[in-house]
């Protein structure tokens, strides 16, 4: 199939949105997070004046609860949307096709291959980074916060009962799992500046539009080239 | 007849108007309701006292020090003596041969009824030779008296996690109590801390005598009665936490003014056990209070987690001093590096193709 000369709609309005607010989230996330770990210099003067740790932390936990309620809803999503909004969930590991494309995109960012295939959605390349970065990224940072958030709530918590329970003595003790957390973050923070710059590639030199597309949902060709969609 | 727990009280001439205080302030420390109070003085007026076996592995003995200064008198002197310690070879006055018969008399004559209280880990390299007990591994004293044991208290780290001697690389294959291969498959008491809080310690005994069952346990197997909070949410210094007001020097200001000690390592937020509230020395201080911060002494493995003033743990697989940051910065930096090189290589090879493309051109 050639591409259309039209512009294809791709990302509904739910996954535009999910895409903004997990961004916002994540953001918010890791800078607060750095800074639970290595606080700012103190503020001077009695504790009951101050309350600076407190609000680092209030924007930590905001955020991670609206980072988790956001992959809730985006799952949803996958399954009431259209069929792009299920392409970072269900790669398809097991079709030759797939690899093929993946081993293309690689071969377009090592400047190997002139240029790279069309996709209506996601490249093959992208839905593997965003499928075992990004989605299991969250889900272990969400799973681990959350335990985290329940040794401070409690044993008689329901985020205690349902994370910090099994995940603490899976990982052996609280300050393991804190350096996981740590650790994951950093993994995050290393796929965000990918991804950026993918993106801002992508759109300058393949033959697809990208930065629009997430903030628009069409996604424009701009000659007619087939499409590779793996699906 | 066996005694009960009165009967050897009365005898060592406690008055009963002591021995019920007694009762109702152990009420109060393992978080009971005062109704609790006649209970536990009908527990001891008419169970028999049940005999514990108290065994010493690879140990620094800080838990038996622990335990004869718990802080309540009444509790060092009753618990004593209501713990039939029939064997705990740092302090009973048998020696030799005459000692190590006890462990098989106890063992033989109370089968699935005593306590064994283990101070200590075996260690299992070169069959258990680097810890011998009257001549035999210490791994071989623990498996017999495990046997027909009715529980077993893991006193201290090196009980239940491994503590100093499993800190690696462990030479001797140091092993907690729970890992010990063969060992008999009976509850364990996990009562974590370098040393316990010899309150804990006195009230886990007596919770185990008074009901005849084991107090309840968290997933780790340790009394939740003791070990369900952190240090940190207890803690004295918590207001300056939450205002963000942090000791940044071990001789600055905010050390003086007792600050939250969290940037200068302090392991407070991540260790359970009861410091904060029990305290130490009859309630005097505890580690936070006295300016050092937790050095998470009750938590697994806590000597592998790098120093104990950093805040972030030490990742030693990376083989050097390195920690979250420092690995996830050196990776973030390189992505980054790695990034504007190949948006560099790509207006590059733009350039060259656009270059190449041009009529005119060498070529």
């Amino acid at each position: 199939m050639s591409a259309p000369l039209a512009p294809v709609y791709v990302y509904e309005l739910p996954v535009r949105l999910w895409h903004a607010v997990n961004a916002l989230a994540i953001t918010v996330l890791a800078v607060s997070g750095y800074l639970i770990a290595s606080p700012l210099p103190s503020p001077v003067g009695e504790a009951s004046e101050h309350f600076l740790m407190g609000y680092i932390r209030f924007a930590h936990f905001a955020a991670g609860y609206v980072l988790a309620i956001g992959l809730l809803g985006r799952l949803y999503w996958a399954y009431a949307g259209n069929e792009h909004a299920r392409q970072i969930f269900f790669p398809p590991l097991l079709q030759a096709h797939f690899w093929a494309g993946v081993l293309q995109e690689v071969r377009w960012y090592a400047f190997i291959a002139k240029a790279p295939h069309h996709y209506i959605g996601h490249n093959p390349l992208a839905i593997l980074a965003m499928h075992f970065v990004l989605v299991w990224g969250s889900l272990f940072m969400i799973f681990t916060g959350f335990a985290l958030y329940g040794e401070g709530e409690g044993q008689g918590s329901w985020q205690y009962a349902l994370f910090s329970s099994w995940l603490l003595p899976l990982f052996g003790d609280s300050q393991t799992v804190h350096t996981w957390h740590h650790l994951v973050m950093w993994f995050i923070v290393c796929f965000v500046l990918i991804h950026i710059y993918v993106a801002v590639r992508e759109d300058k030199l393949s033959g697809q539009s990208m930065l629009a597309t997430i903030a628009t949902g069409w996604r424009t060709f701009k000659d007619d080239k087939p499409v590779d969609d793996a699906h | 007849m066996i005694e009960t727990f009165y009967d050897v009280m009365r005898r060592q001439g406690i008055t009963r108007r002591s021995f019920l205080k007694f009762c109702s302030l152990t009420a109060a420390s393992l978080g009971l309701s005062p109704a609790f109070a006649p209970k536990i003085a009908h527990a001891m007026e008419t169970k028999p006292r049940i005999p514990v076996l108290w065994l010493h592995g690879l140990e620094c003995t800080c838990c038996s020090e622990s335990f004869i200064r718990s802080g309540h008198p009444l509790a060092k002197d009753v618990i004593l003596s209501m713990l039939s310690l029939d064997y705990d070879d740092t302090i009973m006055a048998a020696a030799g041969h005459n000692a190590e018969a006890i462990v098989t008399e106890i063992v033989e004559k109370y089968k699935g009824n005593y306590i064994l209280a283990v101070e200590g880990n075996p260690p299992l390299a070169e069959d258990g030779m680097y810890c011998i007990i009257g001549g035999k591994p210490f791994v071989e004293q623990l498996k017999y008296a495990a046997e027909s044991c009715k529980a077993i208290i893991s006193w201290g780290s090196c009980a239940s996690w491994g503590c100093v001697q499993a800190a690696k690389p462990n030479p001797t294959r140091a092993t907690p109590v729970h890992k010990v291969p063969g060992l008999a498959d009976k509850p364990i008491i996990k009562v974590p801390g370098c040393p316990p809080i010899a309150e804990v310690m006195t009230a886990v005994v007596a919770y185990l005598l008074t009901f005849d069952k084991l107090p309840t346990l968290d997933k780790q197997g340790r009394p939740q009665m003791f070990y369900s909070q952190r240090i940190h949410d207890k803690c004295y210094r918590r207001p300056h936490f939450d205002a963000g007001q942090f000791v940044e020097q071990w001789d600055d200001e905010a050390a003086r003014q007792g600050h939250c000690l969290y940037k200068m390592g302090c392991k407070g937020p991540t260790t359970y056990n009861a410091c904060s509230t029990v305290k130490w020395n009859e309630g005097t201080s505890f580690p936070i209070q006295s300016g050092h911060g937790c050095i998470g002494c009750s938590e697994d493995g806590f000597w592998d987690k790098g120093s104990f003033y950093d805040r972030l743990t030490g990742i030693n697989q990376f083989g050097i001093e390195a920690n979250a940051d420092v690995v996830g910065g050196t990776a973030a930096a390189i992505v980054g590096a790695g990034v504007a090189a190949h948006a560099g290589l790509t207006a590059l090879h733009n350039a060259k193709q656009a270059g190449d493309k041009q009529p005119g051109a060498q070529q």
